[in-house]
């Protein structure tokens, strides 16, 4: 059995650490370009979101490569992604592509339910190997997430363009490698003291702007035309309202580690809408409070075009912008890869926010 | 020739539709302004302008330049740019700079439009259209031309129109179909075009509008401004007087040279402005696909005689590192430039 699995930010070390430890070949799709979302937006339904396309992309590269087997994420509730394994599914096979489809659903009572779907690919492993597998996978899933968290952070105050990402690209690569548990961890410090040696400026006053949205628009980079490391280079100290460590805790092992959840969040977002509108409409709502609560400048939404929940979010910022005197900008992406539009919306944003900041401080004075 | 009294900033707005350039001085007065079209060739237009320029004024005079406009990195290798900014920043500026206390600017140009809200001489909001082509300049041309009435006309027409006639304005396709449709039926030429007014207008506002509170002063600018039919459309939607600033083709280049003189004086007084010679320079621009990896991107080039000025389009940095780092600005332009379009 030759598994793959669709791109989803660093996902694809995470997945492979714990397929590998599990004694599959894994097959990691080619990283996604333009062939990738070429061939995506070729066979997948015109109106179907980023998501769908990209995945079909992954897939048809990853069964080149040899792949016969994909993992794909399953889910429940009003966001059409639930069923896209399907539509997937039965893509691929009008076109004639050979590929068994392991759909992981998030467990609806007990952690219990994922250890049963994963037994399709776990096969002859004992339990106790299998959650050594998951905890080594996860260890890595959080030392990924540490070391974005902090490029996002630093990008905007290096002295050097593209250093940060430099240090990112190489620390990515050695968790990848990393062999043990202590290994990672070590990795993880090593590369992020790596990134605060660099030459910074940390005299720089910078915007601090929250980014909410859809998951995948936020986790993949391709998908949302690379927003966070533009907002870096434009000046902007950026951090996500969700990272894939949190998100796999909070709905894969129903929030049994200590990692932060969203459940705080949800609560901030229930006067403003209180009830499940799929997808991540109500954690937007609720990230853009917490946001305003720890003194952001702004908070950028993200969410792929036609995306159900992060409309029925964005119809409710107006609210946040007024009762919190936050700035929200809200940016849907697609298939282009026109750039230059996207720079100048957050090349505006930032201005605003920098303006603003100023007036605020001169009336101070 | 007293300089200092003439000392002026040049203001490079290179749109999709025209391309403009203005000279203004310390107060924010406008001293010349040039609206030329830029015909998809940008680089050709600027240099025009630039020549023109040249037969008016002197080289010492320019203490500062700034551009803007959807092809503002291209420009800035060419004049020599001290700052390089957005529309929505240029247009907030040269507006709460030309009309002190505005709180809400229309912005409607060739290929985009937008809504800034203002407060205290700062933007607090704004929105940019993303999908779609009606509520554009090019949108109105295009019409003008299919109806055979020079563009300059069309405004005067709508103001005639008796009845209205209601267009679908959703969309550039519908509207025009809707629009055929209704001459076929025997509407009036001045109902039909005054219909297609208030559709795009109830477009912008529809797509830009969305949870904003447009309070006066209202200002409206960008090429459409010129269409007083597009104005009074406004205004009955609004229920607000729409000031329509003289300068209303050219703001974005004010906002930019406007933009200019701040920074000129933040980095103490020393411009990176070419002089107007540049306009004598053979500058040469063109492209390639690099086939390195899958994304296949497009490099574009910029050489001025032999020598390479600038390299941009390409996603993983290769070709735009290539070159020596330049100024403090043309780093910038290369962080923008890194991205393909």
């Amino acid at each position: 059995m030759k598994i793959t699995f669709p791109h989803m930010g660093n996902m694809d070390i995470v997945l492979k650490a714990l397929l590998s430890e599990l004694g599959h070949e894994v097959i990691t799709p080619p990283p996604i370009t333009k062939k990738t979302l070429s061939l995506g937006v070729q066979y997948s339904p015109e109106f179907a979101c980023l998501p769908l396309k990209v995945n079909i992309g992954n897939f048809i590269e990853a069964v080149e490569k040899g792949a016969d087997t994909v993992i794909m994420a399953g889910g429940i509730g009003p966001c059409r992604f639930g069923y896209y394994n399907q539509v997937q599914r039965e893509i691929l096979k009008d076109m004639g592509v050979q590929l068994n489809m392991v759909v992981l659903e998030p467990p609806d009572q007990h952690i219990g339910e994922l250890l049963k779907r994963l037994r399709l690919i776990t096969g002859s492993n004992s339990w106790w190997k299998l959650i050594k597998a998951i905890r080594f996978s996860y260890e890595k899933c959080l030392a990924l997430d540490a070391i974005e968290k902090e490029a996002s952070r630093l990008r905007c105050r290096e002295l050097q363009r593209g250093d940060v990402d430099k240090v990112y690209r190489q620390g990515r690569k050695a968790i990848d490698q990393a062999r043990s548990v202590k290994e990672v961890r070590k990795k993880q410090e090593e590369y992020i003291q790596a990134m605060q040696a660099l030459p910074l400026d940390w005299h720089k006053k910078v915007v601090k702007i929250g980014m909410v949205g859809e998951i995948y628009t936020l986790l993949e980079p391709t998908a949302s035309g690379y927003m966070e490391k533009h907002l870096g280079y434009l000046g902007a100290e950026v951090d996500r309202s969700l990272y894939l460590s949190e998100w796999v805790n909070e709905h894969l092992f129903k929030g049994l580690l200590s990692v932060k959840g969203h459940k705080e969040t949800r609560k901030l977002a229930k006067p403003y809408l209180s009830c499940v509108v799929g997808g991540h409409g109500q954690e937007s709502i609720g990230g853009a409070i917490e946001y305003a609560h720890k003194g952001f400048d702004g908070v950028i939404q993200v969410g792929p075009l036609t995306c159900m929940p992060e409309i029925v979010a964005q119809s409710i910022m107006p609210l946040i912008e007024k009762d919190y005197g936050l700035p929200v900008l809200t940016i849907y992406t697609d298939e282009q890869t026109g750039e230059a539009g996207l720079i100048t919306r957050l090349e505006a944003f930032i201005d605003m926010l920098e303006r603003k900041k100023l007036a605020i401080r001169q009336i101070d004075i | 020739m007293d300089t200092a009294k003439d000392a002026l900033f040049l203001g490079v707005d290179v749109g999709s539709v025209s391309t403009n350039l203005v000279l203004v001085d310390k107060e924010g007065q406008v001293h010349e302004a040039l609206y030329l079209r830029t015909q998809g060739r940008p680089l050709e237009t600027v240099l025009k302008g630039m020549k023109k320029l040249a037969e008016l004024y002197q080289n010492d005079q320019i203490q500062g330049v700034g551009t803007t406009g959807s092809a503002r990195n291209l420009a800035a290798i060419v004049v020599g740019a001290d700052v390089i900014k957005n529309e929505i920043t240029a247009h907030a500026v040269a507006a709460s700079t030309l009309v002190p206390g505005v709180r809400t600017i229309l912005e409607i140009g060739g290929q985009d439009s937008k809504l800034i809200i203002m407060k205290d001489g700062v933007v607090t909001d704004f929105s940019m259209n993303t999908v779609c082509a009606a509520g554009t300049g090019s949108f109105l041309d295009q019409q003008a031309s299919r109806l055979q009435i020079p563009i300059e006309d069309f405004g005067k027409l709508a103001v005639d129109a008796k009845h209205p006639v209601r267009i679908a304005g959703r969309c550039s396709v519908f509207a025009e179909s809707d629009m055929i449709h209704k001459q076929q039926m025997g509407h009036s030429l001045e109902d039909i075009i005054g219909g297609l007014c208030e559709a795009l207008v109830r477009n912008f506002l529809n797509n830009l509008g969305k949870g904003k509170k447009i309070e006066p002063p209202i200002v409206f600018q960008g090429g459409v401004a010129a269409n007083i039919g597009m104005c009074k459309a406004f205004e009955k939607e609004l229920g607000h007087v729409v000031k329509v600033p003289k300068y209303h083709k050219v703001m974005g280049a004010v906002g930019a040279a406007l933009l200019a003189s701040e920074a000129v004086v933040q980095r103490g007084g020393n411009s990176n402005f070419k002089g107007f010679t540049v306009a004598e320079q053979p500058f040469r621009a063109h492209s390639w696909e690099c086939s390195d990896c899958p994304n296949l991107c497009e490099i574009i080039e910029l050489k001025e005689s032999e020598s390479i000025l600038a390299r941009w389009g390409d996603r993983c940095g290769k070709w735009t590192n290539s070159l020596p780092a330049f100024s403090e600005v043309s780093k910038s332009v290369e962080v923008e430039a890194t991205t393909p379009s």
